[in-house]
């Protein structure tokens, strides 16, 4: 894991000293049948820079409550947020530079699918300020693109890679696996090509889920997507597991593999439970403020946050304070999915209570959870695969 | 005001769920003026919503109608509607009592049921002349003959002269009066002797408190009046006395023969007991009626809330409900599985029901109940004999000379394509056949079963083997000696003491392989895998395996949507809140009223 320390932010234990700003990009060109995320296809005009105008008025209101504070990563996540003028992308950045310090080492993240038009923007992207791009391939063969709905070829998205590893410093793509007919053999081939696609350093690996409000979701309760039984869907995390750490990106996090050093440092800021400003239509948001955790989200639908915006500088729908218990629940929620688990002292002093040693004691004695020399719990390679169940039983 | 004897008739109404009991006391009501037709609810007597809905009477109560008949002269009629079901069959008995006479209600399509039969029996233990009414004669499906046939048959009444009406359209209505006043006789009773009235029932009202349901005997009994209840020594002074029309309206005294009601500053129904005869304090009567007897609970089961946090709440709920049935028993339980809750007795199988439906819909409360079970009579070898009404205080097998459990006559009367099923199912609950008479095409069965066969779901299955077209009524008879064992749940090598039962030795194993299974299905995967055993002191005699939870974990956490995890989180904290743990198991709520539901699919 990186030792490198970012930024300059006091280290208060309830944000670690984690600082960072997510812009969510609302609008895709089509929807995918598998994705529950805000996500827009916009028809007919579309005044871009009016947005963008509108992103920098949120970004301000953000700024006044979280004053000084060091940027140590922006992502720009979607949506599809390669759709955008990369003008567009850079007039962003600059108003983070005009509210907060950029430590120069921040990670500039942007998501991008992998058709040849997006990629033909990505050196203006990396001219904006961009140095990682996290490229949607979702599959490395024709037919399982197709039916994920995906606008590209496998030809299309090899070419994308390429092209952002010599652009960028760092980069990434996400996969889709354990697909409804998908074999085991098929994905040890698929993933045995990624990991020589991904050098340097950095994959994501989703298992699919079927999400409410997809279009998989009504397929799947009409009986016409067969997915993968639990015991199927074991069977495929493990391989993944073998195959990750065999070719030396071993998963970070439950979906996310890296070569130490190439982790992606803004989702650890989520993951490590720091502070985050989230700006766009439907983002989320954890903001210290008078020492208390505020849990933000914004309007979804790009057209009224962009309505509540210029009346009233922000699209804010949803501003709750925490309870401890609430902080906890999402401290452990988040930061056991991290192969470096948790501190549990850091717990202590931000949830006002302390893990049940009766329920520590039970996991261990089940070989689920363990205790690292820096006194760090983390949930064992055997508690991964039920780790919601196992941060149920923490947190009860 | 006290009525002439032979201007009053007092009866009551023998039918089978369904046949038409209430919409003909409605119908007499309206035809008699008690109430006129915007007043008219639907079936006015049955008052509870559960009665409604169900079609079933739990409460006596009665009705006092003012008939101008034929003959010109004007006369008085109550009716005492009665409880229906077999777990009421001493309420059942006393109302009877009360009254000289019965209109016997057969539906005219469907024949005599099992339960008109126990009823009849009621009735003629009574010595009640009894008028038999064929209802519904209007539905295409009514045979008359065949019907008649059978009431003359499986009865014996003579039912030559029955009335055929229609309760439902007014058909015969008229008939049914005139057959009431010329038919049943007049009470009798002497007006100068002390006051000796009949305790037919009581109940808690909001307003009224312990209202009290009286038929008078002898004498008088009359607003301001000290009397006596004298099984229970208990004295009051009456603040009112009145009759129902089916309003209530005060009068200054009733006389006997007849029938109303009293109120006299009573805190609870337990004060009340049924069948009491009721004196004047100051000249009492020097008999008592005869065939008084305390109520006494024959079913038990515990009742736990679902959430801990409302035991009080349960408790104060029983309270409420025992100030107005007082044949419902409670006493504080502990169970290492469900926590706190009281162990409850029943009249039987209904009124368990209802009990814990009146919990759950008048007191909003969510409840579990273990499986129900019977009093055993447990001789020791110490030469002591004790009643067990709870599996989990079993006395250790050395110490236990011999166990003996209640046994039941059983009356099942059923369309004969389905009589191998039923017998069947009568020997395989260790039932012993008495008799089998055939009735066209209807056979009764008469069959001796031991109560903890019946109490588990017998009901349940013989509805089901018999399309819903057997009917089956019962008495309790005798205690037996039993070869019965205790049936010990474990889960994860732990007792579940709230699973545990009494069975015959012979059925054990397939309850026990049956349970497991059940269990099985019911307890979510854990981290690791539980065993689940059925034992018979520390022989398993069944074993089944929940696997270990092989995979759950949310794949993606879409940007810092922290909230959307939390929440997850939250519900399944909130779930497991609904659990029980059992060390390092947690046991669904839904575990524990399904299993014992279980059936023998």
């Amino acid at each position: 894991m990186s030792t490198e320390t970012l930024g300059h932010n006091s280290v208060d234990p309830r944000s670690n000293g984690l600082f960072g700003v997510y812009v969510h990009w609302p609008f895709c060109a089509a929807k995918c049948p598998y994705c529950d995320f805000n996500s827009h296809v916009h028809r007919g005009e579309f005044d871009e820079p009016a947005y963008v105008e509108a992103y920098s008025r949120e970004l301000a209101h953000f700024a006044r409550q979280t004053e000084g504070r060091v940027v140590q990563s922006i992502f720009f996540g979607g949506g599809t947020p390669s759709l955008m003028d990369p003008r567009s992308v850079a007039g962003i950045i600059d108003a983070i530079a005009q509210h907060w310090t950029i430590d120069p080492k921040a990670e500039i993240t942007l998501e991008a699918n992998p058709t040849s038009v997006e990629a033909n923007r990505f050196r203006g992207y990396r001219s904006a300020g961009v140095n990682r791009v996290s490229l949607g391939v979702q599959s490395l063969r024709e037919g399982p693109l197709a039916e994920l709905g995906r606008r590209h070829t496998v030809d299309e998205a090899i070419a994308a890679v390429r092209l952002a590893q010599s652009i960028f410093p760092r980069s990434s793509f996400d996969l889709i696996y354990t697909r409804p007919k998908q074999t085991l053999a098929d994905w040890e081939d698929e993933l045995t090509d990624a990991l020589w696609l991904a050098e340097p350093g950095h994959l994501s690996l989703y298992q699919l889920t079927i999400e409410m409000g997809t279009r998989y979701y009504d397929l799947f309760k009409a009986g016409k997507l067969k997915m993968p039984d639990e015991d199927t869907s074991a069977d495929f995390y493990e391989l993944t597991q073998e195959l990750t750490q065999k070719a030396g990106l071993p998963a970070y996090e439950i979906s996310n593999h890296a070569r130490p050093g190439q982790e992606s440092r803004h989702n650890l800021i989520y993951w490590r439970y720091g502070e985050y400003v989230g700006v766009g239509p439907g983002a989320h948001g954890r903001l210290l403020i008078n020492n208390q955790r505020h849990a933000t989200a914004t309007e979804k639908m790009p057209f009224d946050w962009h309505k509540k915006v210029l009346a009233r500088g922000h699209g804010l729908v949803t501003d709750d304070i925490l309870t401890w218990e609430e902080e906890g629940d999402e401290m452990l929620v988040m930061g056991l999915r991290l192969r470096e688990g948790i501190d549990p002292r850091r717990f202590h002093r931000i949830a006002g209570r302390a893990i049940s040693d009766r329920q520590i004691a039970e996991l261990k004695a089940i070989g689920f959870v363990e205790t690292l020399p820096n006194g760090f719990i983390r949930v064992t390679d055997k508690g991964w695969p039920v780790l919601d169940a196992v941060v149920a039983d923490l947190a009860a | 005001m006290s009525v002439p004897l032979d201007h009053i008739r007092n009866f009551s109404i023998v039918a089978h769920i369904d046949h038409g009991k209430s919409t003909l006391a409605d119908r007499l009501i309206q035809t008699t003026g008690g109430l006129d037709l915007r007043e008219m609810k639907e079936q006015v007597l049955d008052s509870m919503d559960i009665e409604r809905e169900r079609g079933i009477t739990i409460k006596a109560q009665t009705v006092r109608l003012t008939y101008k008949a034929q003959n010109g002269e004007t006369y008085i009629l109550n009716l005492i509607d009665t409880p229906g079901h077999v777990d009421f069959a001493y309420e059942v008995s006393r109302s009877m009592s009360a009254v000289e006479g019965s209109l016997l209600v057969v539906d005219a399509s469907q024949g005599v049921e099992a339960q008109t039969l126990a009823n009849v029996y009621h009735a003629l233990d009574a010595n009640h002349e009894i008028v038999p009414v064929l209802n519904k004669v209007d539905l295409p499906a009514a045979d008359i003959p065949r019907v008649k046939q059978q009431i003359e048959d499986v009865i014996g009444l003579d039912a030559s002269d029955a009335l055929e009406i229609s309760a439902k359209t007014g058909i015969g209505i008229d008939t049914v009066l005139e057959a009431i006043v010329h038919r049943l006789p007049a009470p009798k009773g002497d007006i100068n002797a002390p006051l000796k009235a009949l305790l037919v029932d009581s109940w808690y009202d909001t307003y009224l408190g312990v209202v009290v349901l009286i038929r008078v005997v002898d004498g008088t009994i009359r607003k301001g009046q000290k009397v006596r209840m004298m099984a229970s020594g208990a004295t009051y002074e009456l603040d009112r006395v009145g009759v129902f029309t089916p309003k209530l309206v005060t009068v200054d005294n009733l006389g006997p023969g007849e029938i109303g009601m009293f109120t006299a500053s009573i805190k609870q129904v337990a004060d009340t007991n049924v069948g009491d005869t009721i004196t004047d304090d100051r000249k009492p009567t020097e008999h008592a009626l005869p065939g008084f007897r305390p109520a006494q609970p024959v079913v038990f089961c515990g009742l736990f809330p679902v959430d801990a946090s409302d035991f009080e709440e349960l408790r104060e709920a029983m309270g409420k409900l025992r100030l107005n049935d007082a044949s419902f028993s409670y006493e504080m339980e502990t169970s290492a599985a469900l926590g706190f809750g009281f162990r409850c007795g029943f009249l039987g199988l209904l009124h368990l029901e209802i009990i814990q439906e009146r919990l759950s819909r008048e007191f909003d409360l969510d409840l579990i109940a273990t499986a129900p079970s019977v009093v055993y009579e447990i001789e020791l070898t110490s030469g002591e004999t004790m009643h067990l009404h709870n599996p989990a205080d079993m006395p250790d097998v050395v110490k236990i000379e011999e166990i003996r459990e209640p046994w039941i006559k059983a009356t099942i009367l059923t369309p004969d394509e389905y009589l191998g099923s039923i017998l069947k199912l009568c020997q395989d609950r260790r039932g012993i056949q008495r008799n089998m008479t055939y009735v066209g095409n209807r056979a009764m069965i008469e069959y001796d079963l031991p109560l903890n066969e019946v109490v588990f779901d017998f009901y349940d299955r013989l509805k089901s083997i018999s399309a819903g077209y057997a009917s089956f009524d019962y008495t309790l008879s005798d205690y037996r000696p039993g070869d019965l064992v205790k049936l010990s749940i474990l889960v994860n090598a732990e007792p579940v003491d709230a699973l545990s039962m009494l069975v015959h030795r012979n059925a054990a194993e397939s309850r026990g392989r049956q349970m497991c299974e059940k269990l099985k299905e019911l307890i979510p995967p854990h981290l690791f895998v539980i065993p689940i055993q059925a034992a018979i002191g520390g022989k398993i005699i069944a074993r089944e395996t929940i696997r270990a939870l092989r995979k759950d974990v949310t794949a993606k956490c879409y940007g810092g949507d922290a909230t959307r995890k939390r929440k997850l989180l939250e519900a399944q904290k909130r779930g497991k809140k609904r659990m029980r743990q059992f060390g390092s198991v947690e046991i669904p709520q839904e575990a524990f009223i399904q299993a014992l539901k279980m059936g023998d699919e």
